[in-house]
């Protein structure tokens, strides 16, 4: 047992965290307006902003770090997970522009994991320079938590195969190139062995996305339609057939890889900076019993999930596949994101609902902000229930 | 970082569970329930002679020098056999105090004789009125000839029937704090019994004029203090252990009956609700282990950690209880029942969680350490 950073590990936090004082903008951190693990943002408060993030992501791609966390040549990866967490948290503690959290979080690692040698040396560099950028490309009309019902199919012809079908709540597909798809590829299968993933560039003939608005009034989601569309067979990713094995891989580094686990300690440090500076009918919020408690509840939630984060990626580091341990990290840490939202609104009373960049809206108008994005926390990636199905049948061995 | 047992602590979680299983059934819980003077003293024995009692003593006191980390692989253990015996106040908080003592002729009396077995201590700190601070303590040693002479009334005071030693709190005449170690058989003490959840035997102890020597002053003033809460911390962080053990003991007994037990012709088990009620005992499960880890090994290290334990235990002593709720609530009507153990794990878990601080009294140090 050793419960703190190891020298190395520290030395790198520690220059993460020099770099993004360095680097970022000043200020920076009280810009975006996002809520801890959301999956609605996309924006940024004010005009040029977005540029800003673009210079900031040169310099950490020039740095190295956005391909710090594999090892093209070498085929393994230069970091370790630990220091990819360290990454995670020193970034999202400072809100820094990322880049595509589903590129570099999960594509990339499913590719090193289950990518030919060709695959790789093709896609790893271009999404390491941050010129491919990915979308998932897994839910359906009829297949939203149950993943295996997957209807898209794709039928070989010649080199190439033929996709049809269409993809819903596909988050960012409108402002990214190209898809990491599941679809269909044997139908006379059973309905978990016939999937097949496959990468699907966005500019292919007969693909159509419309846009879905959210509850944010943010076109974040889009509606894909797939007509005959021509993808080669180069494109399919890690085996025929074998997609349901490998989503489940896939899905446990999403719920890793977008917990952003920084982000709940800044989020609940504003919100405590707000309730000492701040009175309400002549009483200062910080001395409320009630308050004091329901913030130390929720200091001590997030405390709890930066353990059970850590121990993600531990068990990467072991070779160990986390499969339970990242559903109760997402279960726990969305929840949390719901709750905090909750709780926040509770303690500002009736500030709390004042939405944008009104001059009386408390913590520029984020609380009321989170508390609808929030919304898709729980949802996103598996909801709740999933998570906890996982838990019981995988994790406790209880029948399915 | 590594949240992880090391090989060692990992070989003495193996044999401890492995030994209680064989020597602590539920039914000593239950005897105790029925006799609430005695504890199995063949059982002590037995783990004083395994070395437990002087796991966190230092070797020049007759331990085996291990720190804290250690000491905690066994108290989850213990959490998870609802051990009933004194090892809490005479292994963790007596040997905690005389090790943080100066007063050395009484360390090198008492500290090896815990070590080998032969004394057990109790912990009398709370007194009417009162509830985990040491701010308010009335009782009082009065300075007479060469030692002094002590009154007060202390409640809480678990094993106060079997204990040799009692470890208590005063306040000198000039208002200074004062931890003294007294023997259970001197004259002027009176011992009435209350009832309670876990049927730790739990004592009203009445001092009227002590008589104890100057040794028996383990701390005054601001060294009283500083021990004093090295007490709770050390105590508080214990009780998220056994917590701990107590908690994964009711998640597994609860996955395995709902995996046996047939309602409208199917495994309740394969229900959804029964399976969430599973999935969310678990994930307290490892909620808690996690905090409290970090806390343990905190203290382990001689590393500040005065929030980490209060987080741990405002968090363990509140997932006690809604891990007791689910445990009860997946086996229905028997676990109303005397004859199943879940409600010894609901009485030695709840019992913890108030223990050296409950939910409450936590989160608001916690408030204090997060700024507020």
């Amino acid at each position: 047992m050793d419960i703190k950073f190891s020298k190395e590990e520290q030395e790198f936090h520690d220059e993460i965290d020099e770099f993004l004082q360095r680097e970022l903008p000043e200020g920076w951190a009280d810009k975006p307006v996002t809520w801890p693990h959301d999956y609605a943002s996309s924006g940024y408060q004010e005009q040029g902003d977005s540029d800003l993030a673009e210079a900031f992501l040169e310099k950490v791609i020039e740095k190295g770090w956005v391909k710090a966390f594999w090892d093209i040549g070498a085929e393994r990866q230069a970091y370790s997970n630990m220091q990819q967490a360290i990454f995670d948290e020193r970034m999202s503690y400072y809100r820094a522009p990322t880049m595509n959290s589903v590129t570099t979080g999960i594509v990339a690692p499913m590719l090193l994991r289950v990518g030919t040698k060709e695959q790789k040396e093709k896609w790893l560099p271009i999404i390491a320079s941050g010129e491919a950028t990915f979308w998932l490309g897994y839910s359906e009309p009829n297949a939203g938590s149950d993943l295996g019902s997957v209807r898209t199919s794709a039928v070989e012809d010649g080199d190439d195969y033929i996709l049809n079908g269409q993809k819903c709540w596909s988050s960012g597909a409108h402002l990214t190139d190209y898809s990491w798809m599941i679809v269909r590829t044997d139908q006379e299968a059973r309905k978990h062995q016939g999937l097949s993933f496959f990468i699907v560039d966005n500019k292919t003939p007969g693909i159509k996305m419309d846009p879905v608005i959210n509850i944010l009034g943010d076109h974040s989601f889009n509606n894909v339609f797939l007509d005959d569309v021509r993808i080669s067979k180069d494109n399919l990713i890690g085996g025929k057939n074998r997609g349901f094995y490998n989503l489940m891989t896939a899905l446990d580094y999403e719920r890793i890889c977008l917990v952003g686990i920084g982000g709940f300690k800044r989020m609940f440090e504003e919100i405590r900076d707000y309730v000492k500076a701040t009175s309400h009918d002549g009483r200062p919020l910080s001395e409320k019993p009630s308050i004091r408690n329901k913030m130390a509840r929720i200091a001590t939630r997030i405390e709890v999930n930066y353990m059970l984060f850590w121990r993600t990626a531990e068990m990467l580091d072991r070779g160990e596949d986390p499969n339970v341990e990242s559903s109760i990290l997402k279960l726990t840490a969305t929840e949390l994101a719901r709750d905090m939202a909750e709780i926040a609104m509770e303690i500002l009373g009736p500030y709390g609902q004042i939405t944008g960049n009104s001059e009386r809206a408390p913590i520029r108008g984020l609380v009321s902000r989170g508390f609808l994005e929030s919304i898709s926390a729980t949802i996103g990636a598996g909801t709740s229930e999933v998570m906890r199905n996982i838990i019981a049948q995988r994790g406790l061995g209880l029948p399915r | 970082m590594n949240l992880d047992f090391n090989e060692q602590q990992k070989i003495l979680s193996d044999s401890a569970q492995e030994f209680l299983s064989k020597e602590c059934p539920k039914e000593l819980m239950r005897q105790r329930r029925d006799s609430s003077t005695e504890f199995n003293r063949e059982l002590w024995k037995k783990m004083a002679d395994l070395g437990w009692m002087g796991v966190a003593i230092d070797e020049d006191y007759g331990g085996s020098g291990g720190n804290f980390s250690d000491l905690a692989v066994l108290l989850e253990a213990m959490g998870e056999a609802c051990l009933p015996a004194p090892f809490f106040s005479t292994a963790v908080i007596a040997a905690t105090a005389l090790q943080f003592s100066n007063t050395e002729s009484t360390k090198t009396d008492l500290l090896p004789k815990i070590a080998d077995g032969s004394l057990i201590f109790s912990y009398a700190l709370i007194e009417p009125g009162n509830s985990y601070s040491i701010d308010n303590i009335k009782a009082l040693a009065k300075k007479e000839g060469q030692g002094f002479s002590v009154s007060g009334t202390k409640l809480f005071v678990e094993y106060a029937q079997a204990a040799d030693y009692f470890l208590t709190t005063a306040k000198l005449e000039n208002n200074e704090l004062v931890v003294l170690v007294i023997k259970a058989d001197s004259a002027g003490i009176k011992i009435d019994p209350f009832g309670t959840l876990d049927f730790a035997g739990q004592c009203e102890v009445r001092m009227q004029n002590i008589k104890v020597p100057e040794s028996s002053v383990l701390a005054i003033g601001d060294e009283a203090v500083a021990m004093l809460q090295q007490i709770e911390l050390v105590s508080a962080a214990g009780k998220c252990v056994e917590i701990l053990g107590c908690i994964q003991a009711v998640l597994d007994m609860s996955v395995t009956y709902v995996a046996g037990r047939e309602q409208f012709g199917q495994i309740i088990g394969s229900f959804q609700s029964v399976q969430h009620h599973c999935a969310n005992m678990a994930v307290e499960v490892d909620s808690t282990r996690y905090i409290t880890r970090q806390a343990v090994w905190r203290i382990a290290q001689g590393l500040p950690a005065n929030k980490e334990v209060a987080m741990a235990k405002s968090y363990a002593s509140s997932a006690a209880v809604r891990v007791g709720k689910l445990g009860h609530q997946t086996h229905g009507a028997i676990s109303f029942c005397d004859e199943l153990d879940m409600h010894l794990y609901l009485r030695r878990a709840h019992a913890a969680s108030i223990a050296f601080g409950d939910t409450e009294y936590y989160l608001e140090k916690v408030a204090v350490e997060i700024g507020l």
